[in-house]
């Protein structure tokens, strides 16, 4: 296999699995809160943390950027302190995957987390058990396939991010390259042979995820 | 030392207003559905929280609107036993009655368990989930669980309403001996009346969120108005046939 193939290959699946592993542990906290506790700006917590969905990755990225840029609000700080920055670093391509591919996360689980029944919770109350224990020895294991199920989503939204991803983190050969990025170079360059060789590996990938998910999410979604 | 309780809650256009007192003895709360039965055990327990009253058990205060102290349902000591059981499905037998053993060391917890699974002849079942074993089985488990901390009461949403006759008179005679053993103070909603009368040393009947009446069976049935009350009883789901028998 190609060398540039195979970086971006190994780029991409190692960008989409850190990004899973933070999007599962911030998406389940955010669904559970979401789902269980009532207060003020719920819905606008919800909404903010769902905009990723529907707006375009441009758009997401172009925040992402005056957040994080060099002389973006939290960038800036950053900077002063360590003398780095995100921008154009593959830490950047899992800052853009994070984003888009979180509201996917919180979607799915939420709607699992919502769907335990409530006397499951209560009988964990009156057994004596907290809040907490509650949730992680009852609810998170009865919601487990719409968390698995959402984790799956995520990995394959990660996977295939592009637009947010190449604002943020650019397109830089060899260093933030992903699949999806290699595959407009490829293209761009009339290299078919590396990008049919990519579609063909991304179609795969995306497949299988599908499936899986599918499999995990049939109560769910 | 038993369970003294005033509730007042406005729930979606529902007013419950209710008061009683009992011993360590056992109570039904008898009702069509509706009449407010479960949401008093709920609050009880403190899954609800009432708008105005108070919860005192052996002496301990759970509620009082009054200087505004609401225990959590962790710290109520409870036994409460749901309609639908609610036995966790992801967890075996043994591990659905461990559960409810918070607060107990390792080796106290086990041999509570084992107690409890011997004397309710569920010991064969302890590593089979709760989908595998039969509706009685799942009961008797129910039952273990809420006993295992040795609760202050036991709460019992109607555990038996899914069952078949037959193995609700298995039930209700589980339940006696159950009661002989732990001698605690019982609240059984239910809204069979010859269940109620069999079980109960003293039945609560429960009407549109209000206590009717109170008092043993025998007081109930030979009360005067105890012809007028058959008019009511009548509206209750499960009467019919049950009152006539009881009659004769």
């Amino acid at each position: 296999m190609d060398s540039k193939v195979l970086f971006s290959m190994k780029l991409s699946l190692q960008v989409a699995s850190v990004t899973t592993f933070f999007v599962v542990i911030a998406g389940v906290f955010i669904a559970y809160l979401l789902a269980a506790k009532h207060f003020r700006g719920k819905e606008l917590v919800d909404i903010l943390f769902t905009l990723p969905l529907v707006l375009p990755p441009t758009v997401t990225g172009y925040y992402l950027i005056i957040l994080f840029g060099r002389n973006g609000f939290i960038g800036s700080m950053i900077y002063e302190w360590t003398g780095w920055t995100i921008m154009f670093t593959w830490y950047a391509a899992v800052l853009a995957s994070f984003v888009v591919s979180l509201p996917l996360m919180i979607k799915t689980t939420r709607a699992a987390i919502e769907s335990v029944d409530k006397n499951f919770i209560d009988a964990s109350y009156t057994l004596g058990r907290s809040r907490f224990e509650t949730a992680l020895k009852v609810i998170f294991p009865l919601a487990r396939k719409g968390i698995i199920a959402g984790a799956v989503l995520s990995f394959a939204r990660a996977l295939g991010e592009f637009g947010a991803t190449l604002m943020i983190a650019g397109n830089l050969p060899g260093v933030t390259d992903t699949m999806p990025l290699a595959i407009y170079s490829a293209a761009s360059s009339g290299d078919w042979k590396s990008a049919n060789m990519m579609v063909l590996l991304l179609t795969l990938m995306s497949v299988v995820f599908l499936y899986v998910a599918n499999k995990y999410s049939k109560r769910i979604i | 030392m038993g369970l003294d309780i005033s509730l007042y809650k406005k729930v979606n256009g529902f007013t419950l207003d209710v008061k009683w007192k009992i011993g360590k003895e056992f109570a039904v709360l008898f009702g069509p559905s509706g009449a407010g039965k479960s949401l008093t055990l709920k609050m009880i327990a403190g899954l609800i929280r009432p708008d105005i009253g108070y919860v005192f058990s052996a002496g301990n205060a759970y509620f009082d609107s009054k200087s505004n102290l609401n225990i959590p349902p962790q710290m109520r000591h409870c036994g409460y036993v749901f309609q639908d059981l609610a036995l966790f499905p992801h967890m075996k037998v043994r591990e659905n009655i461990l559960f409810g053993a918070k607060g107990l060391n390792h080796d106290e917890a086990a041999g509570r368990c084992e107690d409890l699974m011997k004397r309710f002849q569920i010991a064969a079942l302890h590593d089979k989930m709760p989908s595998e074993i039969s509706g009685g089985q799942k009961q008797r488990v129910a039952f273990a669980r809420a006993l295992i901390r040795r609760p202050e009461m036991l709460l019992l949403d109607e555990p038996f309403s899914a069952l078949d006759t037959p193995l609700r008179v298995e039930m209700r005679a589980f339940l006696k001996d159950m009661r002989s053993e732990f001698n605690v103070p019982v609240v059984l909603v239910t809204h069979d009346f010859a269940e109620a009368c069999d079980l109960a040393d003293n039945i609560i009947i429960y009407s549109n969120g209000n206590v009717m009446k109170t008092g043993a069976p025998a007081e109930i049935i030979a009360d005067p108005e105890y012809v007028a009350l058959q008019s009511y009883l009548n509206q209750c789901a499960g009467y019919s046939s049950r009152v006539l028998n009881l009659n004769s």
